[in-house]
């Protein structure tokens, strides 16, 4: 076994050697931009760059007229959002979405109310789920956009997009959904989902970093974009720039992967997350977890220890990579906004870890990772006197903390 | 982030950890921060005559600010109550080289440091002025 392991698959996830030996050629020998239309350096790119579009499309259930190409999620998500609510803008400028969205989805809606719009931020409830009767209550006939994720980069959660996607339908407004850690880990069919927009990244599905897709409606209803960059008019001229080639291949492969492989490894990285949680759970009181016990994605942990900071346990397994919801592992000094919308406290935002396994992930890894947990919360516990006062039988809520920033 | 060789000693290879008896008339408690701000120090003193002759504490935080409450431990070790009260954050951020965004580790070991002293001064006052030391020894105040 190799250390550090790594259990981060969440955040991005290593190029599959299929991927990556799929994409060598387009470095050097088919180097062509599949914008040229006068020689075979660049109908190769195009027929390359259109068997991936056909390869993305079916990982999603979509045609593949229907795939934009971008730098990755966050300019997909920025693209769907301004460029809806500028096409849309005669029809009104309220857009609903919630409060446990990526921050690409968040700040973009900021920017939005700058420029005049209107947003609604639903609050998911404690598991970090939206319900369908939520996005009801909050369309209005001025909604131009809907945006809520599939699945939660940080707790996992899966929101119940097919329910959702019939509530736009219904009330005739458009659905987009930031799809980056649900594509290949769940099911996805545009059409059965009731999807209008769409994105997803390279770089969490075993495809390389800096390339993602968008998927727009083409029919029923056709939706339209105002592009966010101007140039040569490429991608049906929502969005200029020559085409990363190799990107776009690696991206296809990667899609295809995930389509073919999806079934099986779901229930591999599901059978390996539940054993990392019973073992922890088994050794280990006061332990919570956070997100839906079931309704999640399957390679996906977060869990809260109490009386122990997130960092300072990251410290303890330091050769397990992992990542936090504390304020100490960001550069903001807040702890993770998903978490606080769910209500989860401060002090158990400030506990939490998340763990993230995939396509690598060995069950030695995961009981090593265990192993190395168990011991660095007990350690940090330990001197904890957060710990001491509980062990007193102190209620620690009914404390009244001095010093406090 | 990267941690200092300092930090991650003090992390590994924490110095005093461990409680002293708060009850004691000769001890002083000093607990500073708040769980929902991610760190809570809980840093004692033992006094012998004006000098302090040990020290622990518990810590629930960062990895800077359990090597700022153990730093702060060793160095409060044999110093009477003035030199203790002399130490500053700046010195722990110079000693464990912490970065910008974890000085308030260092501010809370010294707001510890002040807070024991002050809980051990009363402490020593109440003792000559009332005759029942073992109560409300607590720098936190519990609600009911």
């Amino acid at each position: 076994m190799k250390l550090p392991i790594y259990l981060d698959y969440q955040a991005t996830t290593p190029v599959d050697a299929r991927v990556l030996e799929a994409m060598l050629p387009y470095f050097s020998e088919q180097f062509g931009n599949a914008a040229s239309r006068s020689h075979a350096f660049g109908w190769k790119a195009e027929e390359s760059v259109e068997h991936a579009r056909e390869q993305i499309a079916a990982a999603i259930g979509a045609s593949s007229k229907e795939i934009i190409f971008t730098s990755g999620s966050t300019e997909a998500i920025n693209l769907a959002l301004k460029g809806v609510a500028e096409m849309y803008a005669s029809k009104g400028k309220h857009l609903v979405t919630s409060l446990a969205e990526h921050k690409a989805v968040l700040d973009t809606c900021k920017h939005l109310e700058k420029l005049g719009c209107e947003v609604t931020y639903l609050k998911p409830d404690k598991t970090a789920r939206i319900a369908p009767e939520q996005v009801r209550a909050a369309i209005r006939p001025d909604t131009v956009l809907v945006a809520l994720m599939w699945a939660n980069n940080e707790v996992g959660t899966l929101n119940p997009i097919r329910e959702i996607g019939a509530v736009c339908r219904e009330l005739g407004t458009l659905f987009f959904t930031d799809a980056t850690q649900a594509v290949g880990k769940v099911p996805v069919d545009v059409e059965a989902d009731h999807v209008d927009l769409l994105c997803l990244s390279a770089h969490k599905i075993y495809g390389p970093k800096g390339v993602g897709a968008l998927y727009v409606r083409r029919k029923n209803p056709r939706v339209r974009l105002a592009a966010q960059m101007d140039g040569g008019g490429h991608e049906r001229g929502m969005r200029s720039g020559t085409l990363n080639v190799p990107g776009i291949v690696g991206l296809g492969k990667a899609c295809e992967l995930a389509r073919t492989e999806l079934v099986a490894e779901s229930a591999r990285c599901r059978e390996l997350r539940d054993h990392l949680q019973q073992r922890i759970e088994r050794e280990l009181g006061f332990v919570e977890l956070n997100g839906h016990p079931s309704e999640r994605l399957p390679g996906n942990l977060n869990l809260s220890f109490h009386f122990v900071e997130g960092e300072s346990l990251i410290m303890g397994i330091s050769d397990v990579a992992v990542s936090s919801g504390s304020a100490c592992t960001s550069a903001s000094l807040e702890p993770s906004h998903v978490l606080r919308a769910m209500d989860v406290g401060e002090d158990l935002a400030h506990s939490s870890i998340r763990f993230g396994i995939g396509r690598f992930t060995t069950r030695e890894e995961v009981d090593y990772a265990a192993d190395a947990l168990v011991k660095a919360v007990r350690r940090l516990r330990e001197m904890s006197p957060l710990y001491e006062l509980a062990q007193e039988g102190v209620d620690l809520k009914n404390i009244q903390w001095q010093g406090g920033h | 982030m990267a941690y200092s060789d300092k930090v991650l000693d003090h992390y590994n290879h924490p110095r005093n950890v461990g409680a002293l008896d708060k009850a004691r008339a000769d001890v002083g408690t000093g607990v500073v921060g708040a769980p929902e701000c991610g760190d809570v120090m809980k840093l004692q003193i033992q006094v012998e005559g004006d000098r302090i002759v040990d020290a622990k504490f518990k810590t629930f935080g960062c990895g800077s600010a359990i090597a700022s409450s153990s730093l702060a431990t060793e160095w409060l070790k044999g110093k009477t109550l003035e030199q203790a009260e002399g130490i500053r954050n700046t010195e722990i951020v110079a000693e464990l080289s912490l970065p910008p965004v974890k000085i308030h580790c260092s501010v809370l070991a010294e707001d510890a440091i002040k807070a024991a002293i002050a809980d051990f001064k009363r402490k020593q006052g109440e003792d000559r002025a009332t005759a029942h030391p073992a109560e409300a020894q607590r720098t936190w105040e519990q609600n009911t």
